[in-house]
């Protein structure tokens, strides 16, 4: 049984001058425990999906079915940007979803702290946003949405402002403690490595307006090996290829 | 190089612009209070008119020494000061009401627009006969000409604040009064404190020109008696003592501003 179901979503902005169909007919499920990357060109409607799939947008038609969803705990949304609030503290950025939703934990503090040592930051707990690098900030959004431990994770971009070694070992990080918490995640990223080397399944999507053009199942053997492992393996390669291919089929097709 | 031989440079370069500014701040009104003083005793001036710093000063001691002034300081002051915390006060709590309900802010919007632009001390007549002549209406007076203008800068500071921090609190579960709490009002203190900074002057105003229709007591009082009795010495006391507060009124602001931007 599916733990998330986009239902045959659509999206369209409207303005007074125009509307602008941003998703159309987005429709599939993620099972428990998956992991499941979004692919495709800048402004195809990724964070469009991802907004919708968190409930703070309203889908023009279609729904998402979550299962059990009690509270919109079980979903923790990191947005394509940091937005740590500038008058906070490190530490009260990432606590702020503890405080919100009054989990009385006298470990708050604890809790972020280890979290920050786990993305790599430790003893900034008291310095400001403003005091760190873009990476930095980027890596503390990410503690703070993990910060209330939601069952499904969307991820926008977490990983593009960092340096590559950073980038490796973060991605071994995320995907050791989903696995570990049996967590089903969700990640938009530009990075065709990146999404085979992370998830089970990738959708591709095609733009103007969004749509799912292919799903790709990950090659098991990929899935099953740590990011930074996946990445060595060498099936890795020919399947980089044949995902590239479609997205470059995709590019002609919309420009031609 | 050495590092920190160019950093004392440095602050020694910093101390020194400092001390030159100061010098010349000083030099202009020490030579400003002399000119003045010479002007007046050789009659470049007319001495009834622009007084004299010497008879100022005369004037001060001896309405200081018969506990006159110190009365008359005293209520002016704390109507000024309470108008001020009511206009900004109140001014921001509509704010947020507007930020509450965009329906009744646009509702409201043309109507702001007119309140603004009208000359609040001309409600003054009708504020004294409907509040009586005396405290309140001065009050109401201080706080009336700045509540308007409070709102709208400080409405347009709530709803400018990016939503993506609204986002983010609402992935939290935030209710409206907590995005208020933790995005709107402290995203707003830079604009709310350049209101403040603002609002000290208005309020002198609006408690000054209150003090003159009332005429019983205050500074205000004070400026229109010795207009009316002649006597300009009594009328650049009391100017000279609304200067000196009101410097300090906003020197404490800038102090506020210091405690609380500190963390950004
Ligand atoms: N608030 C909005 N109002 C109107 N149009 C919007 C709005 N947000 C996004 N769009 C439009 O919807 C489309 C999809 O935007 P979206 O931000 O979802 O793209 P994206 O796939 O996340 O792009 P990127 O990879 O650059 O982040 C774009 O054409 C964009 O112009
Ligand atoms: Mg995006």
């Amino acid at each position: 049984m599916a733990i998330l179901t986009v239902n045959h979503v659509y999206h369209t902005y409207f303005s007074q001058e125009v509307a602008t169909e941003a998703l159309h007919d987005i429709h599939f499920s993620v099972e428990p425990g998956e992991f499941v990357s979004i692919l495709g060109a800048s402004g195809c409607g990724k964070s469009t999906l991802l907004s919708i799939i968190a409930g703070l947008l309203e889908p023009t038609a279609g729904d998402v079915i979550i299962k059990n969803h009690d509270q919109s705990t079980s979903i923790g949304y990191m947005l394509q940007q940091d937005y740590l609030f500038p008058w906070k503290t490190i530490e009260e950025n990432v606590t702020l979803g503890l405080k919100l939703l009054k989990y009385h934990d006298l470990h708050a503090k604890d809790i972020a702290k280890e979290l920050l040592q786990a993305v790599g930051l430790p003893n900034i707990e008291k310095k400001f946003p403003r005091q760190l690098s873009g990476g930095m900030r980027q890596r503390a959004a990410l503690a703070r949405t993990l910060a209330v431990d939601p069952k499904i994770l969307l991820l926008d971009e977490p990983f593009s402002a960092l340096d590559y070694k950073a980038k490796l070992k973060l991605e071994d990080l995320v995907c050791a403690m989903l696995k570990s918490y049996e967590k089903t995640a969700i990640l938009v990223t530009h990075d065709i490595g990146e999404a085979i080397a992370m998830s089970d399944r990738i959708i591709l999507m095609s733009a103007k307006p969004g749509a799912i053009h292919k799903i790709f199942d990950v090659p098991r053997e990929l899935a099953a090996l740590t990011p930074f492992e996946a990445r060595t393996h060498p099936s890795y390669g020919a399947f980089f290829q044949s995902v590239w291919k479609e997205l470059e089929s995709l590019e002609h097709s919309t420009s031609s | 190089m050495n590092i920190q031989l160019l950093h004392e440079q440095y602050k020694a370069l910093l101390r020194k612009e400092k001390r030159r500014i100061r010098f010349f701040q000083l030099l202009i009104i020490i030579s400003f209070i002399g000119l003045w003083e010479l002007a007046s005793q050789n009659h470049w001036i007319d001495p009834l008119i622009f007084s004299a710093p010497s008879k100022v000063w005369r004037l001060f001691v001896e309405k200081w020494s018969d506990g006159t002034l110190m009365i008359h300081v005293n209520i002016t002051l704390f109507e000024t000061v309470l108008g001020f915390i009511i206009g900004t006060l109140l001014g921001t709590i509509i704010a947020a009401i507007l930020w509450w309900s965009p329906f009744f802010s646009k509702v409201a919007d043309p109507y702001l627009v007119v309140l603004n632009a009208m000359p609040k001390v001309a409600l003054g007549p009708i504020l004294i006969v409907a509040l009586g002549p005396g405290m309140i209406s001065i009050i109401t007076m201080g706080a009336i000409i700045s509540v308007i203008i409070s709102t709208i800068v400080i409405y347009t500071a709530f709803i400018e604040v990016d939503t993506n921090y609204v986002k983010v609190l609402q992935t939290f579960n935030a209710n409206r009064t907590q995005i208020f709490k933790e995005a709107i009002l402290p995203a707003s203190f830079p604009t709310i404190i350049s209101t403040l900074k603002v609002n000290v002057g208005l309020s002198w105003v609006g408690v000054i020109v209150g003090e003159f229709l009332v005429s019983a007591k205050g500074l205000g009082y004070l400026i229109i008696y010795g207009f009316q009795v002649f006597n300009f010495n009594l009328v650049f006391l009391a100017l000279m003592i609304i200067a000196v507060f009101a410097t300090i009124m906003y020197q404490l602001v800038e102090l506020v501003e210091r405690k609380l931007i500190k963390a950004r």
